[in-house]
């Protein structure tokens, strides 16, 4: 466990946060965030379909459309709106340029979300911000064709982006009853969501006693087949430590506690007003620790003034996904935090695998390391028109299996990288 | 030479080879096989015919050879057929039982058939197979022999095989045009089942997969009747396109390459090594990473075998299966392909035997053949049928003059 106690001075100086809704469901939990909360931060939704831009307030807005489309959006096709987003490619990287952080909120599953969202994680990285996507995976019930379309734009996301938060709707399913309507269902999805983005920005915004850097936060969620799940809790009054733990250990959004015991790495974040104690603190990480032996811990604390009498604690956590990707074979064992993807990064660059180092060092260390891509993100992307070689079946009718083509090899078909 | 009444054929034209399968019926109705002719398949991709003039050699070739091995004339075939375009489902037909003393006779059982028969489906389909599986009266399920029994309102499932007329009259044609009569066609997957499931299997629930050159079929049976079959036109032909693809070798190399260095599994320890290729004068011409090898052929037997899991999950027949899952066709010989098929399946996984039929034991353990035995073997189950409704009707039919004299 990490616990540098860092002073204000050292702490990097506030940088711009930008926030990307993307697709109809980002735009509209762009417009979910609470504007007061998150002052400082700059808005921008980009999307296909012109109305949902009109309604959104965010500040900056992209409309990506080519006449093909004819204002119809993308259909529900990420293919086109991933040969859109690669057209507009510049625009994007001049909308991401200045900001330190980009933050992007996308629903998978759709055309434009699917499609844009990793082109524009990607955009970001190359504008030179550290880029973390908050994305949902459909509702089962919406068919196996979005869940496999979101599947595969969050494969692609988690290979453009530095970290990806992961909320399955599937899972809100635990928190409604009967009678809840489509529309609350949806709000709650989004509430989750703005949690996360809450819990976030205050990881990066507030002055922290025992800071996390958003490289650490980085750490735990890299890793191309690691899952994240996330919780966020508040409780107030005299139990407040050991109610914050009882609601995490009940959390729907982490299997009742199991996530937990099953995750490789976590990033624990405490905030609460100048009231908490040091005990509080030892009291809710001993359980956490209890609960998840073996993972990795990383864990901050900051005070807030206007938190009087509460306690607030945001918790991720990140385990290795059951199926290892081929690149990543050789270090699969190792958690998720210690996955470079590629080996030569230099030692200690590791993010959140960063040894203890002193505050001499660390004073020394440029604020936003020097980026080491991974391998992954090196790919030249797939140009929309390219033709894949049917090779044998070229002149025979192809066997489209659920919108695939099964003639094309798997393995390409699946990324999977040979090297 | 043999008495040529007593010889069924099953004819088989498959993506990588043609093979015909002579057999016998024996006095006690058992099937005998006696010969087998095969040549290797030209102008034939995904189990369908691209190239009419080179297939008709290859039929020519393989039924001559069975005809030499077994000495006899062959005329008449059971064809088997395959394709992506075949469909299998389930139909239930009703009938209202209306005698007076709701007694089911033969006639509401052959109605109940027909009008479970009477399919809606579209103008350029048609029905390969029309399976009886069980009979409801009055609701109560598992009903194998009605007659006799009293109900209101007698129903039947059956199981429709159904493919595109056109592309099945394709081989029927070209068959014909060698002077063969075509018998019947059957559907592939079906013909592999009968040659592989005993009774007890039926019984239990099992999945028959016949992953061939360029197709896979499969059939689900269960409670002793066929309940689900469906063909997925990807097979060993796509395994050695992905290799051609994935290593930058030809067509060729890449099917050599799968014979002598594939695995369904991918061996850590072969992991980095390499082999490599000369040409005819022992030179090397090419170095091939045997892990990039095993992981794209890994990677597309998966797939085979998620896509067929998904489609079993939603025909809802996955946990019917207590016998088993069995596997035939030419992939059938990929090493380690049930150990690959287990996890993804849910099931206990093996290689199919046909236990259940005498004869050439060089040609029984083969899983390449086991669906041309299956078809000979359809060709005998219908032989014997017919002639026991035959025998039936001529009883009948002296006693009906009989009666009419009195």
């Amino acid at each position: 466990m990490k616990t540098t106690n860092e002073t204000a001075e050292v702490t990097p100086p506030p940088r711009v946060i930008r926030i990307f809704g993307v697709g109809g469901a980002g735009v509209t939990w762009l417009g979910a965030l609470d504007r007061a909360e998150f002052s400082g931060a700059e808005f921008a939704a980009v999307d296909t379909d012109a109305p949902s831009l009109a309604a959104s307030s965010a500040t900056v807005k992209i409309h990506l459309e080519t006449k093909l489309l004819r204002g119809l959006g993308t259909g529900g096709d990420p293919e086109r709106g991933r040969a859109l987003a690669e057209e507009q490619f510049s625009t994007l990287k001049s909308a991401c340029a200045g900001a330190g952080v980009v933050l992007i909120l996308v629903g998978l599953g759709g055309g434009a979300g699917s499609g844009i969202g990793p082109v524009l994680a990607r955009a970001a990285a190359e504008a030179g911000a550290l880029v973390l996507a908050f994305v949902t995976l459909p509702f089962i019930c919406e068919g196996n064709r979005r869940g496999d379309q979101a599947r595969a734009g969050l494969e692609q996301l988690r290979a453009a982006a530095d970290g990806v938060i992961c909320l399955e709707n599937q899972k809100t399913f635990k928190l409604i009853d009967e009678n809840t309507s489509v529309l609350d269902t949806f709000q709650i999805t989004a509430g989750l969501l703005v949690e996360g983005v809450r819990g976030v920005w205050r990881l990066l915004t507030r002055p922290g006693l025992i800071q996390v850097h958003f490289n650490d936060l980085c750490g735990v969620l890299r890793g191309h087949h690691s899952e994240s799940a996330f919780a966020f809790v508040e409780t107030s009054g005299p139990a407040r430590s050991r109610e914050a733990v009882e609601k995490l250990l009940s959390h729907p959004l982490l299997d009742e506690g199991r996530a937990l015991a099953a995750s490789d790495a976590l990033l624990v974040s405490l905030a609460g007003g100048r009231d908490l104690t040091m005990a509080e603190i030892g009291r809710v990480m001993e359980q956490i620790q209890r609960h998840c032996e073996g993972a990795k811990i990383i864990m901050g604390a900051a005070i807030d003034a206007g938190m009087k009498n509460r306690l607030s604690v945001t918790l991720i956590a990140a385990k290795n996904g059951t199926v290892p990707p081929p690149a990543a074979a050789a270090a699969d064992d190792r958690p998720a935090a210690e996955t470079p993807e590629q080996p030569s990064l230099p030692e200690g660059r590791a993010p959140g695998a960063t040894p203890a180092l002193s505050l001499e060092q660390r004073i020394r260390m440029p604020l936003r390391p020097a980026r080491s891509r991974p391998a992954a993100r090196m790919l030249q992307t797939q140009l929309p028109l390219a033709v894949v070689s049917r090779g044998r079946f070229d002149k025979s009718e192809p066997t489209i299996h659920k919108g695939e083509d099964l003639d094309i090899p798997t393995y390409y078909r699946r990324g999977m990288v040979l090297n | 030479m043999f008495d040529d009444s007593n010889i069924i054929v099953g004819l088989e034209i498959g993506t990588s080879k043609v093979c015909a399968v002579a057999g016998e019926q024996t006095a006690d109705g058992a099937l005998n096989i006696i010969g087998i002719g095969q040549a290797a398949s030209r102008g034939v991709r995904k189990g369908e015919i691209v190239d009419a003039d080179q297939v008709e050699d290859c039929v020519r070739n393989a039924i001559v050879e069975a005809e030499q091995m077994a000495d006899v004339e062959i005329r008449t075939v059971y064809l088997g057929v395959t394709g992506g375009h075949i469909r299998g489902f389930n139909n239930r037909g009703v009938h209202p039982v209306v005698s007076a003393d709701r007694e089911i006779s033969e006639d509401d059982v052959q109605d109940v058939i027909k009008n479970a028969k009477a399919i809606n489906l579209p103008a350029e389909n048609s029905v390969i197979h029309a399976v009886r599986q069980h009979f409801f009266v009055d609701g109560q399920d598992g009903i194998t022999n009605p007659r006799g029994m009293l109900g209101a309102r007698l129903e039947v499932d059956v199981h429709v095989v159904h493919g595109i007329t056109n592309r099945l009259q394709n081989s029927i044609r070209l068959v014909k045009g060698l002077q063969l009569e075509v018998e019947e066609i059957v559907f592939n997957g079906l013909a592999s089942s009968l040659a592989l499931l005993t009774n007890e299997q039926k019984e239990l629930g099992a999945l028959v997969m016949d992953i061939g050159g360029g197709a896979t079929d499969y059939a689900v049976y269960v409670d002793g009747v066929i309940r689900h079959t469906g063909s997925l036109a990807v097979g060993g032909d796509h395994v050695s396109n992905d290799l051609g693809h994935g290593l930058k070798v030809p067509l060729s190399r890449a099917e050599k390459l799968k014979r002598d260095h594939g695995s369904a599994l991918v061996d850590k320890a072969l992991d980095g090594q390499t082999v490599t290729i000369t040409n005819e004068l022992g030179l090397p011409l090419k170095t091939v990473n045997v892990g990039h090898l095993q992981r794209i052929m890994s990677a597309r037997l998966e797939e085979i075998f998620q896509i067929i899991a998904q489609d079993l999950e939603q025909a809802g027949v996955s946990n019917y299966l207590r016998a088993g899952a069995f596997l035939c066709g030419g992939c059938a010989r990929i090493p380690h392909l049930a150990r690959l098929a287990e996890p993804i399946l849910q099931l206990p996984v093996s290689i199919g035997r046909t236990n259940s039929i005498s004869g050439l034991k060089s040609a029984l353990d083969q899983p390449e053949f086991v669906t041309a035995i299956g078809l000979a073997k359809f060709g005998s189950l219908k032989t014997r049928r017919r002639e026991a409704k035959s025998a039936l009707a001529g009883i009948k039919g002296m006693f009906g003059k009989l009666l009419q004299r009195g």
